[in-house]
């Protein structure tokens, strides 16, 4: 009866030996990349290593009406624009302004390159039946999987520090911008589409005048989500060596301060307050006139 | 004053066929031998869209097509700009081997020779009404300043003006469909395709659309397919009627030869409903042999006019019979009010 209560697996000896040397094969690989993989990633070093120095040399009351302004163009909404003026006057008045310039710096920076990487991903998807049923399994993986396990082989690669951790969090965060790009560009109106071609528009003035249009909401709402998860990394990201409100958080932990946990804990749950209500509003603008549901 | 269409072109379709799904040609042979369209989606999962469909569409005329819903109508008229490739066949537009065009050259064709109006309008909801208007021409790369005046004289025309910076949204059907008429008069293409661009109106609405697009052709003179399910409609607008059933053409020829015989009993029903008082001439229906009828009432009235317009003056002046004057006043012959009222209620 043993047989029936542990399942039989596959010999201990064969398995160590398949993870050693799988182990071992990326670890050469590591080693041998490493440097050039190093050069690869330098310009990233050095944008958010830049950005980050800038946003802890500009003046707070800069920072706070430039929050206020951009709260203002995205919502058109005063309420809004108060909140977040305050979320941030609060974070500063508790001390944890420096760390979250600099969790504000890398999520900017991690956004931006997500942007950039995630919106032609998902046109391309859009565009060809084939390729969207070989990466969507992909990003249903890539979603699902718990979000240390892509710190290990960034680690092994890169090492510690800030562009391992933006790796990571820009793998984390890329899946819902592919995702709802693909969505919104393939739920375009079919007579509209039809409309575009029958007037003689090319495949690319077809693209800018009628299908990124109007898939906008829809990818802004990829791009809040993505946001939404590249904070929820931040914590996991401090863990190699990634500077901001992760740290004291990570120190928290360790020796069991539970006010400097919870402090640093709000202070990233009102930045991510922030992005999203902003982020949220814009959307909303710009689904005005732009027939979402509408047949 | 809307500048004239220089060229006026006209369309002919030969022989074509369109069987949806996988592996079209494959079944080629047994359409052509005669498999119709539920053995063809029973048996071998693919579609029958067109049969053998032979049209020849003069220049400048409004060539209307009609069927039951499924009947091919959309996939016919979405083959003279290529919006769907045919299975097999020919298509000739104004000398142009239309299936024979690359890529580049389909664009341009679809730039310069067709233009588009559809049923639940395809506007672009995040432009306003004269970015709506001139898109063609932004599509064709024309300077912004020539193809807004463009789009606004066509806005003008169809009676928008003031509404020139207003979105899709924030107007009715009938003022939408106005945009995409006006969208698609401002590229001057001399062919005009009509997915059932009036369907989705209120009755009310639906004809004055109908003036509207009857007194633009009388200026521009385009080639016309225009589709619709409605025979009251088709009989307004259309030169010629084509009758589309199960992807075949089982009749078609001008709308009177298309009331007053119909081909089968799919065309009667569509024909039944018509109010042929408000259709028909009276030359059409009076006879012409004077012995026929006893000496006439001293009533005349024009052949020209409807049956429904020759029994109002008829019973109006008690006559039962009148005499028929012909174009030049003469009289041709004569009808009875038994005879006007015996084709206005008959049934097919
Ligand atoms: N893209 C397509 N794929 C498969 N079948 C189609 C496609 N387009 C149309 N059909 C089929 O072709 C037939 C004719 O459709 P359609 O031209 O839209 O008819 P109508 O416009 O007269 O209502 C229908 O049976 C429809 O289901
Ligand atoms: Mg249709």
């Amino acid at each position: 009866m043993d047989w029936l209560l542990s399942f039989p697996h596959i010999d201990r000896r064969i398995l160590t030996a398949l993870k050693t040397s799988v182990d071992a094969w990326f670890r050469d690989v590591a080693r041998a990349l490493g440097s050039a993989a190093d050069l690869v990633f330098h310009p990233l070093h050095v944008a958010l290593g830049g950005f980050e120095r800038f946003m802890l040399t500009v003046p707070w009351p800069l920072v706070i009406a430039f929050v206020a302004l951009v709260a203002w163009l995205g919502s058109r909404s005063i309420k809004l624009v108060l909140g977040c003026v305050s979320i941030f006057v609060l974070i500063g008045l508790f001390d944890m302004w420096e760390d979250t310039m600099k969790t504000v710096s890398m999520i900017f920076v991690c956004s931006m390159l997500t942007i950039v990487l995630g919106i032609p991903l998902g046109i391309a998807t859009a565009r060809s039946e084939r390729l969207q049923k070989a990466v969507l399994p992909l990003l249903d993986v890539m979603q699902t999987m718990p979000s240390f396990v892509y710190l290990i082989p960034v680690v092994m690669l890169l090492g510690i520090g800030r562009v391992p951790g933006l790796i990571a969090v820009v793998i984390y965060s890329l899946p819902p911008i592919i995702r709802l790009t693909n969505l919104g560009i393939r739920l375009v109106d079919r007579e509209v589409i039809e409309a575009a071609d029958a007037f003689g528009s090319t495949g690319r003035q077809k693209l800018f005048t009628v299908q990124l249009p109007l898939a906008l909401p829809t990818i802004m709402a990829g791009v809040n989500q993505a946001i939404m998860m590249a904070l929820g990394m931040v914590v996991i990201a401090a863990m190699i060596g990634v500077q901001g409100l992760g740290q004291p958080v990570l120190k928290a932990i360790a020796n069991q301060y539970f006010t400097l946990g919870v402090f640093n804990g709000l202070a990233i749950v009102g930045i991510a307050i922030v992005f999203d209500r902003i982020s949220q509003a814009y959307g909303e603008r710009l689904q005005r006139h732009r027939g979402i549901g509408r047949g | 004053m809307v500048e004239r269409t220089a060229r006026s072109v006209g369309i002919r379709i030969e022989g074509l066929y369109k069987i949806f799904g996988p592996t079209p040609a494959r079944f080629m042979p047994m359409v052509q031998a005669g498999m119709d369209k539920d053995e063809l989606v029973r048996s071998h999962g693919h579609i029958l869209g067109l049969r053998d469909i032979d049209m020849e569409i003069a220049p400048g005329t409004l060539q209307v097509i009609m069927g039951l819903s499924g009947s091919g109508k959309s996939t016919l008229i979405r083959h003279i700009n290529r919006l769907v490739e045919p299975t097999s066949g020919k298509l000739t537009i104004g000398g142009i081997d239309v299936l024979a065009l690359d890529g580049s050259e389909l664009t341009e064709f679809r730039r310069t020779y067709t233009a588009m109006v559809f049923q639940k309008f395809g506007l672009l909801p995040h432009r306003t009404v004269l970015q709506n208007a001139a898109y063609g021409l932004e599509v064709q790369n024309v300077p912004a300043r020539r193809r807004r005046e463009t789009a606004m004289r066509w806005l003008e025309r169809v009676g928008l003006d003031g509404f020139e910076n207003k979105y899709p949204d924030e107007l009715s059907g009938g003022m939408q469909q106005r945009v995409g008429l006006a969208r698609a008069l401002a590229v001057d293409a001399p062919v005009l395709l009509m997915d059932e661009a009036f369907s989705a109106l209120d009755p009310l609405i639906r004809v004055e659309m109908q003036d509207v697009l009857l007194g633009i052709q009388e200026e521009v003179r385009k080639t016309i397919i225009f589709i619709t399910h409605d025979l009251d409609e088709a009989l307004r607008l259309g030169d010629r009627i084509a009758m589309l059933r199960d992807g075949e053409v089982v009749q078609q020829g001008t709308s009177e030869e298309i009331v007053l015989e119909p081909a089968d009993d799919y065309v009667r029903r569509f024909v039944r409903e018509v109010n042929r008082g408000r259709f028909v001439r009276v030359d059409a229906v009076m006879s012409s042999d004077g012995a026929a009828l006893p000496p006439g009432s001293g009533v005349t009235v024009d052949g020209a006019i409807t049956l429904e317009q020759a029994a109002r003056i008829m019973a109006g002046s008690g006559a039962e019979t009148a005499d028929v004057l012909g174009a030049d006043g003469a009289i041709v012959g004569s009808v009875s009010l038994r005879r006007i009222v015996s084709t206005m209620i008959a049934n097919g």
